[in-house]
Formats: structure tokens, sequence, C-alpha cells
């Protein structure tokens, strides 16, 4: 793979690679084509699914409008159980909580459940660098962590990879024997996993929900892994962004078949936890401490943005990834960020800067299936064009200031419109010569198709033709 | 009724003939058509590209050439959109945005404008040939056009119409994005045009002939098969 300085063209050399690799654009396409048809039918046992939508966006909206009230609601609840809250207001201060912890408690062995937040503070990366032995136990990220590669979907970890592949990497890293059966594959990580369980003296989450009502935070998984993780190390640490908040428990009812559904087609998934605090006197499991971390890192910055605000509603179900046509043509790993797809390319702007990374809210035909498919109605491909805007009107390409000066002046004047269109057809009787060359002033159009021929009179000057026989 | 065309430029100039099968429907189902000489584009093209002060000089123009009209039909859902909605955020707060709302409340698109507006389905039109249509996505999402164009093509002798696999599915054109990144607009194209060869249709016809510009460009250079695009007031004229 070749490492090329500026975001955006990392973005066009990865999207060249991976459109060109038909198999796994197919592959890719089967599992979303699955995804589609289980997730239309959970959605149909909703009473109405556009009813739910109306009700999470406005449980959202309440929510993430008031963090100030609720977070702080969720810290007094929490820490009157004996939990622990850190606010973090970005990356850096996290990873140091996390890491100053591990330290003062002598933790050697660290378990992680599936976390996106850690993937975007860097989180394993400043653990082993500071010699501390991390395991993620989601079998998808397990997989992934394997490979050295970053999640390719942030609620598919692996999607991208096939069976063989899974099998390949297992013998190789863990010295299993090749197999084609994914219920042995899951069995060898298992063995893999459990021994990491027993051993770990940290376990680290992330959370779906923080219900603010009861100080508690919710985890869903399919896995059982979570549910090792965060009860059998004497520590669990969950890192949560702050806008996964909820103003009530009740809320859930709806928030976890609708996560369900739109992230996997489930009705349910099939572990959902509650978790309020530490082991308390008594009880007989659970961890001696539990901390909360809530990390900002420029989610503030995104609050303050009034009209993409939306975009904190997110509950990170993956839904607008799985219905977008260019995710499923150049794959999650092209656009170089935590979060993939088409939310991906509306907060990462926000959250890592706006010049770096306005190139993926160009990178979209805006087709606007991800808003059709949000579950709490982000106007996310809204937000890609307001990106545009904002990114020129902070600082413009001076070649595209060219080109819309200069429509701005034709399109100012019907005369030289008209000229323009009836001498295009004389224009294009060289475009022969040139036609798919690097000379081809198309030629990104003509590489690829064919471009049409203009036609020998205009609509324009058929009317006007028309009129005037007419009188 | 007077009705008022809004022929897009790219129609103007390369597919004239869409906008001359409009002017003939409408003119046979005995309404009077209008057409503003003075139209160049909505203004669209710099829209999506961020640059909203271009836009908004060229769309203002528009403003002022249809301020008089009493219904206004576009040959193109995406223009019609433009219009219909993207107008509307352009003049936000702006002294034309009431014109802006009133150029809204009168544009349609045109299978919305024939099914919705007139109430007509059979236009009387007869087209031999199997037929899939291709929804474009600004139709479809931003103005929720969905059955209106189908209605119309069933009402149509002698047409056969087959659903596509992922009609709804983006054909990858975009605009800009279609030169900018031209290797996913490609790769999309590729899908869609597999959906559509796939019905084994001799014909691909829809709403935008923006997508059908990309759908055209993309068989007649791949396709192991002949299938032509048509946009829908093409096959509606034919008698």
């Amino acid at each position: 793979m070749i490492h090329l300085q500026e975001p955006q063209e990392q973005f066009q050399h990865d999207a060249d690679r991976t459109t060109a690799d038909e198999p796994r654009r197919a592959a890719v396409r089967k599992a979303l084509g699955n995804y589609q048809i289980a997730r239309g039918k959970t959605e149909n046992a909703f009473a109405s699914w556009q009813h739910a939508r109306d009700a999470a966006a406005t449980i959202k909206y309440e929510g993430v409008n008031h963090l100030d009230r609720y977070l702080r609601e969720f810290e007094e609840k929490f820490t009157a159980r004996g939990g622990k809250v850190f606010w973090a207001s970005n990356s850096a201060q996290a990873r140091e909580y996390i890491l100053n912890l591990a330290r003062e408690r002598g933790v050697k062995s660290i378990v992680k459940s599936k976390a996106m937040t850690s993937e975007e503070i860097h989180l394993n990366d400043a653990l082993e660098k500071d010699g501390y032995h991390v395991i993620e136990s989601d079998l998808g990220e397990f997989i992934q962590q394997l490979k050295h590669e970053p999640p390719y979907h942030f609620v598919f970890p692996c999607m991208h990879l096939k069976r063989d592949e899974i099998s390949a990497l297992f013998e190789r890293e863990l010295g299993s024997a090749k197999t084609d059966s994914p219920e042995e594959l899951t069995m060898i990580a298992r063995r893999v996993l459990r021994q990491h369980y027993i051993n770990a003296d940290m376990g680290i989450s992330g959370g779906n929900f923080i219900v603010a009502e009861t100080g508690m935070i919710s985890i869903t998984e399919n896995e059982g892994n979570a549910r090792l993780t965060t009860a059998l190390p004497k520590i669990h640490v969950a890192l949560i962004g702050i806008e996964k908040i909820v103003p009530r428990l009740a809320d859930l009812s709806l928030f976890l078949p609708m996560l369900a559904t739109a992230g996997t087609g489930q009705q349910l998934t099939c572990y959902n936890s509650m978790y309020g605090g530490p082991r308390l006197a008594g009880e007989i499991d659970g961890p001696e401490e539990f901390h909360v971390v809530l990390l900002d890192n420029h989610r503030t910055r995104l609050l303050a943005d009034a009209e993409q605000r939306d975009a904190l509603h997110c509950i990170r179900c993956g839904a607008c990834l799985n219905v977008c046509p260019i995710f499923k043509n150049i794959g999650g790993h092209a656009y170089g960020t935590t979060y993939q797809g088409p939310i991906g390319s509306v907060i990462t702007p926000h959250y890592r800067g706006l010049q770096d990374w306005k190139h993926l809210s160009g990178a979209s035909s805006l087709c606007g299936a991800c808003t059709e498919a949000c579950p709490v109605k982000i106007d996310i491909h809204h937000h890609l064009l307001q990106n545009r805007r904002n990114a020129v009107a902070e600082k413009k390409v001076w070649w595209e200031e060219l080109i819309w000066f200069g429509f701005r002046h034709l399109m100012k004047r019907p005369w030289a419109y008209k000229l323009a269109v009836r001498l295009a057809p004389v224009g294009q009787l060289f475009h022969p010569f040139v036609y798919g060359t690097e000379l081809d002033p198309v030629q990104s159009w003509t590489k690829t198709r064919d471009f049409p021929e203009a036609a020998p009179q205009s609509f324009h000057d058929w009317w006007r033709e028309r009129k005037g026989a007419r009188k | 009724m007077r009705v008022t065309l809004f022929i897009p430029c790219f129609i103007d100039s390369l597919y004239p003939k869409v906008a001359m099968s409009i002017v003939q429907i409408l003119e046979r189902l005995g309404h009077e058509v209008d057409y503003p000489e003075g139209q160049t584009c909505c203004g669209q093209p710099p829209f999506n590209s961020g640059y909203w002060d271009e836009a908004r000089e060229v769309a203002a123009r528009q403003l002022e050439i249809f301020r008089d009209a009493e219904v206004v039909v576009s040959a193109s859902g995406s223009c019609g959109a433009m219009f219909k909605k993207f107008y509307l955020e352009l003049f936000h707060g702006r002294p034309e945005e009431e014109a802006a709302r009133q150029l809204s409340a009168k544009t349609y698109e045109f299978s919305e404008f024939l099914v919705n507006k007139l109430g007509v389905r059979d236009v009387g039109a007869r087209f031999e040939g199997k037929v899939t249509f291709h929804d474009g996505c600004h139709g479809l999402r931003e103005l929720g056009t969905k059955q209106a164009p189908r209605e119309l093509l069933r009402a149509v002798k002698g047409l056969e119409l087959v659903e596509m696999g992922e009609a709804e599915s983006c054909c990858g054109f975009g605009g800009m994005f279609a030169v900018k990144y031209p290797q996913i607009s490609t790769a999309m194209a590729e899908v869609k045009c597999n959906s559509i060869v796939e019905t084994g249709v001799d014909y691909v016809v829809s709403n935008d002939s923006s997508c059908l510009m990309q759908i055209q460009g993309y068989l007649s250079r791949h396709s192991p098969r002949v299938v032509k695009s048509l946009h829908l007031a093409e096959v509606l004229a034919q008698q």
C-alpha cells in the first residue's frame, strides 16, 4: 500500500485500487443485500417504522440539546453508586487517564470489547507503547487486530474478509488448522479469548447509550464478549462519546430494537446489558472499580453548529454505510477515517479539520439513500452539501473559482449561453481526435464512458423556428 | 392550462428531443405551452460544488424569468429539485426568499405534473418494447416521485414494464462527482447497468436525462447487449 501525504490524494489512490477489485465489491454488495432483506422484514415488525424514527429523533434532540443537564444527571447517579466519571476534552486526556489508571493499579493484561471511541483516540497504540498487552474480544475486531488493520466498517469490522482469508490468518497467527467452517473459526477465537478474560485485570468497553435518569450505561452486543470483558477483570473502563446520552430508561425500549433493526436487521441484539456501577458489598460479581470516560474530542464543536448538530443523534448503527453506493464500491478502508461512510464524511471534517477532510463530502453523488435509511433522521446528505459550502466559504480553490466565475458569466447572459450551445456541435467535430486521451478536456468522463453528442439543433433554436413558422 | 417549461441547459443542448416531446405531449393534452427564452441553467453545478454565491446569481435570474408563470414543469427531476427545494435554502433569509417560495410551490417534475396535477395517466401513447425504469435520486428522494412515472408507463400500449434489481440505487452520475471521482462514479454505473442488462430489456427509461447520460455512456462502451436509454417523455410522445 502506498502512503500519500494528503488525505485527499490518499483517498483518490485507494478508491482507484478498491473500485478495481470487483470480487471484493461483489462480496460486500451481496452481504449488504442480505442485510437489506433482513432489515426490511424487521422494520415491518414495527407498528410504524417512520413514527419510530420520528420518536427517536425527538428523544435524541432532547438529549443532545440538553447535554449539560443530562450528563450531569448521569454523573450524579453513577458516582452515587461508587462509579467514577472522567470528563475528557480531547483524545490525549482520555488516553492519559486510562494509562495512568493502568499504571497506578499495576495492570498487566487488558481485554477490550468493541469501542469505536478507542479507535478514535488510538487507545491500543498508546497502551501497547506503554508495554500493556491489549486484546480485542469482539470476533471481528479480534480478526482485524490480528491483521493489523483498522475496522472496515464500524459495525461489521471484518465484513470484507472471506472465510478462507480468516482461516489463513488464524493459521498464520494462532497456529490453528485450516477450516472452512464459520463455527470452527469462532471456536478457535473463543479458545484464545477465554484465557485472556481470565488473565485480564482491566476490561475496556465502549457504550451504546448513556442513560441519565438511572446513571447507567447500556451495551448491546451479539457475542457475550462485552459481558465477560466488563465483569471478569477487577477494573472496568467504559470510553463513551458524550452524544450517546438518552434522558430516560424507557427510551431504550425504542432504541434497543431500533439499533438492532437498523444495524443488523435483528429484532434485538443477543445481549443487552445495563451497567450501573462497580460491585457493591454483598454482590457476588462485577468489577471492583468502574470508570466512565466521557469523551468530547470535538463533539462540542459539532454541537455548536446548529445546522449540523443533529449529526450527534447518531447511534452508530451503520445503516447509512450499508445502503451507501459509495461505501459499497470503495469499501471502508478507503475513507481513511475512524467512522466510515456517509456519517463519517459528515462528522470527520468537524472532528479532524474541514480542509483536510472536505473531499469526503465531495465524494458523494448526493443520492440521499443514507438520509432515508437513518433511524434517527439525520439529514446526512444535505450536511455533505453544507460541508462543501463551508469549505468554500473558508477557503476557495483557485481553479474552481475560475470555473464558476466563467460559468456564472456564461449563464447570466442568455446570448453567450446560446452561442456556446451553438458552437458545441462544431467543437465536438474535433473531439474524436483527442477522445479519451490526456488532451481530452472531459477525459475523466471519456476514459470509462461515452460522451453524448451535442444535438445539431438545440431545443431553444427549434422553439424559435417553430414560433417563427407559426406566425 | 398555460404550462411554462423549464428546460435544463444540458437537455437544451444535448437532448432537445426530450423537451420537444414534452411540448408535443402537453399540446396533445390540450394545454398551452410556454418557454421563456431567457432561461439558461438553474445553478445546480456551482451549488453542489459549494459555490453558493455564484449559484445564487444564476438562480436569481430564474426567479425573475419564471415569476409570472402559472405552473412550471421541469424536464428533469434533479433540476426540478433545485427549483423546488434547494432555492429555498439558497435564498433563505434573503430578499428573494418569497419569490423562491412561490417558484417552489408551482414547480412540478414532468411525471408528477401529468399524474398528480393534471390527473392524467394515459396520454394515448403506444410504444412496442420491454422497458425498465430508473429512478433518478433527486426525483425519488428530494421530490418523492416514485409511482407517477410507473403509472404513466403502465398505461402505454405495447409497453412491458420490468423492474430491475435495486431500482432505487444511484447510477453514480452526481454532477461534478462524475468527473471528480470518475473511478467511484464508473463503479456505480457498472452496478446499475448490470441490473439493467439482467432484466433483458431493450430500453431503460428515466425521468432524468442526467442519469441517462451516465447510464448510456457506460452501456454503449461496455454492455454486451444493446440497451437504449430514453427519457420518459420520449416514450410518452410516441403514438
